[in-house]
């Protein structure tokens, strides 16, 4: 499932992380590659970005990033 | 390198993610001696201050915060450049210090791999250990100097402790000399899977921190505090709150323009009587002369206009500055995405637009913040267009003069109905352009989001401090420069040609009898030039003498108060006082055109309104765009469209304005 899928304050592992842009380069330089868990920590009032933690610390990314970051619960 | 390795001062560059504690490490190790300048060609700070050891007396380079340093931000290049030797005048470092923070290793050791390929001696700083120590984490810094093949040093830039260790080690290590191994992440194999290139580069460093920061941490048994990171996520139940949130955020931007126009208020005066009484002293121990107008009435009057300004600016800095080191910006930037994403603009966008309300130059400068220079520049652009506090004696004056006691249904004031149309209109027209640029001169997709949201922290004094009188301090350089030369020719237009003796009559067919500031306006050059532009203004229902304001104004915007009343025949003190308002707003609405029909109609002065919430009349931000984005063409383009905008919008209001029979 995508990353995107997930309800607030659940957690998952990360498969892998698709795209080959800047963006989703950063993510991985960032911490989050195959392997890493994350937990959906909320999404900001107007319903986009969402807010994630990982590897001990709170990020935000746009919904559409976390389509492109393959999780298993 | 290998003299270098025996001279007693070094140059050693700091590096770190953003919020690692590396400005308050740089703060504390350089102290008043920093300079802070651009790199050239670009507009990324260019940080510097002497670190007095006692072995020497070192130049420290702060470069920007980075996760990464492959080089595909701007941010990147120039610390890649800075690392390479590339920057002409700093040659390759000594020394790199990495500032990592002890609660969040594995992302801050992230850039430790790719700094261990920079042929450059690496010395490891850990920050925050106090954060780790409180909720029982246990990080053995010889384990993992050992791990990492770095020295690694525990240190507390606020108290001071491991200041003078991290010293001594940059020493040892620098005078060890490289280790010429390969670094250690390449070593391991990653399993993960095929990946190949970059990501699997990606992967394999990630292996080796996650095991020597396995090895070298250890969680304390027994009860220890809540981490910083779960307190935070408390606090922002509330603070990023679906509902709470926002108006969270709303408060805090009400007591932010509170402050800065309470506080600024009395500070401001007194500068301005203190530049009157420069000018004054100036003028009667010199005697009249051009020289002596030229200092009085051109230089201190001119700047002395812009930097009376500068205790708002440095109010809001301050605001800025605590924002920014507590973590509630990232929290600010989180909630407003979504709305800056619709016009194409980034969450970080938010502030520095919301600060332009105050005063653009702020705002401006505080859009460092965004690393993508197209999304930078569309904020630079469009934040003019927020109604700021030079704007607020323009409306007055028109509403005083037309509207003071109208209202609408009885009982609501057609003034502050009026007022508030002027910061909507220009909130409009901002939305608008931004759109119209994002598609068309700035074409780029919606900014990518990556936003850390940091652990909410009490805001370094000293980085605060710093930060508010840099910014300060660069503010008013540029009054020094860009300004100063404005303010000269903007004189120069109003006093040229001096009046030849005994024909100081007024041209026109004005009658009423003339001050000599009048005459003199009437006659010279700028007068000239608003008769000259008068077929430009006429459609829009302006006349020569609104003209000869309005270039005048280009200095700051309400410039044209006292314009206006140096043109209508009062002497100067008047204009200043509240009565002297009264007075103007009396002389304009009973001026009348050489025909005798009014000059100023109700229409005329929302026309003028309008005019002013699109049109760039401000040196000082002309100034700042410059000095932000490195050359004269943004800012010339941002004069030219936003004039030319306000033409038209001014056009349509007073056309269509006078079609309904205003």
């Amino acid at each position: 499932m995508k990353l995107s899928e997930l309800k607030m304050g659940e957690s998952c592992r990360v498969v892998s992380v698709d795209g080959d842009d800047s963006l989703t380069r950063r993510l991985m330089e960032m911490g989050v590659i195959p392997g890493t868990v994350i937990r959906v920590v909320k999404s900001a009032p107007l319903g986009d970005p969402i807010e994630i933690e990982v590897r001990g610390y709170h990020l935000a990314i746009r919904k559409t990033a976390a389509t492109s970051i393959e999780v298993v619960q | 390198m290998s003299e270098s390795r025996k001279k007693d001062n070094l140059t050693i560059a700091l590096a770190g993610n953003p919020n690692s504690g590396k400005t308050t490490l740089f703060n504390a190790l350089t102290g008043l001696s920093q300079k802070v300048a651009n790199y050239a060609g670009v507009t990324i700070e260019r940080k510097e201050g002497q670190w007095k050891t006692s072995d020497g007396t070192h130049l420290l380079i702060d470069l920007p915060g980075l996760y990464s340093i492959n080089a595909s931000s701007p941010d990147e290049i120039v610390a890649r450049d800075v690392l390479a030797g590339e920057i002409s005048d700093l040659g390759i470092p000594d020394c790199v210090i990495l500032v990592a923070d002890s609660t969040n290793l594995e992302r801050n050791l992230f850039l430790a791999t790719q700094l261990q390929e920079f042929q450059i001696p690496l010395v490891i700083a850990l920050t925050m250990n106090d954060n780790a120590d409180r909720q029982g984490l246990v990080v053995d810094e010889n384990i993992l100097a050992t791990g990492l093949g770095n020295p690694v040093v525990k240190i507390n830039a606020t108290s001071g402790s491991g200041l003078l260790e991290l010293g001594k080690e940059v020493r040892t290590t620098v005078e060890k000399g490289l280790h010429t191994i390969a670094p250690k992440w390449r070593d391991v194999i990653d399993d993960s899977g095929n990946e190949t290139g970059n990501r699997n580069d990606i992967f394999q460093r990630y292996a080796f921190i996650e095991r020597v920061v396995g090895a070298a941490t250890s969680v304390r048994a027994g009860k220890s505090e809540k981490s910083s990171v779960v307190r935070s996520e408390k606090i922002d139940r509330i603070l990023t709150h679906k509902v709470f949130g926002p108006l969270v955020l709303l408060g805090v931007l009400l007591v932010v323009f509170q402050m800065v126009f309470a506080w600024a208020s009395l500070p401001m005066e007194l500068l301005d009587s203190g530049f009157g009484f420069l000018g004054d002293a100036a003028r009667s121990s010199l005697g009249d002369g051009v020289l002596t107008d030229l200092l009085v009435d051109g230089i201190i009057a001119g700047v002395g206009g812009v930097l009376v300004f500068l205790p708002q600016i440095l109010i809001l800095f301050l605001f800025i500055s605590i924002l920014e080191d507590s973590g509630y910006m990232a929290r600010a930037a989180f909630m407003s995405d979504r709305l800056m994403g619709g016009i194409g603009l980034h969450g970080k966008a938010f502030l520095p637009l919301i600060s332009s309300f105050a005063c653009a130059i702020p705002g401006i400068m505080a859009t460092r913040t965004i690393e993508n220079p197209r999304d930078r520049i569309a904020t630079i652009l469009i934040a003019p267009f927020m109604s700021c506090s030079a704007r607020l004696p323009v409306y007055t004056l028109m509403i005083a003069a037309f509207f003071s006691d109208r209202t609408l249904w009885g009982f609501i004031s057609l003034g502050a109905v009026l007022m508030i149309a002027m910061y909507l209109l220009g909130v409009v027209f901002a939305v608008l352009v931004a759109f119209i640029l994002k598609k068309t001169v700035l074409k780029a997709p919606t900014p990518p989001l990556l936003l850390e949201l940091p652990p909410y922290r009490l805001p370094n004094i000293r980085t605060v401090l710093q930060n508010m009188f840099s910014k300060a301090s660069q503010f008013v350089r540029n009054a020094g420069t860009v300004i100063l030369a404005i303010s000269i020719v903007l004189w120069a237009l109003a006093y040229f040609p001096v009046p030849e003796m005994g024909t100081d009559q007024a041209s026109g067919a004005q009658t009423e009898s003339v001050a000599p500031e009048k005459g003199r306006l009437e006659k010279s050059y700028a007068g000239h030039l608003g008769r000259l532009i008068e077929p430009v203004i006429e459609p829009l229902g302006f006349d020569w003498k609104i003209g000869v304001s309005l270039i005048a104004s280009f200095a700051a915007r309400e410039v044209f108060v006292s314009t206006m009343s140096i043109i209508y025949g009062m002497n100067g003190e008047e204009a200043g006082e509240i009565e002297g308002e009264g007075k103007i707003a009396d002389a304009i609405r009973d001026a009348e055109r050489p025909d005798g029909s009014p000059a100023w109609t109700p229409l005329t002065a929302i026309t003028l309104m309008v005019f002013f919430v699109l049109a760039m009349q401000c040196m000082s931000t002309v100034a700042v765009v410059k000095k932000e984005t490195n050359s004269w063409r943004w800012p010339v383009f941002m004069t030219v469209y936003m004039t030319g905008l306000a033409w038209f919008a001014a056009f349509a209001t007073f056309q269509i304005g006078s079609l309904m029979g205003f």
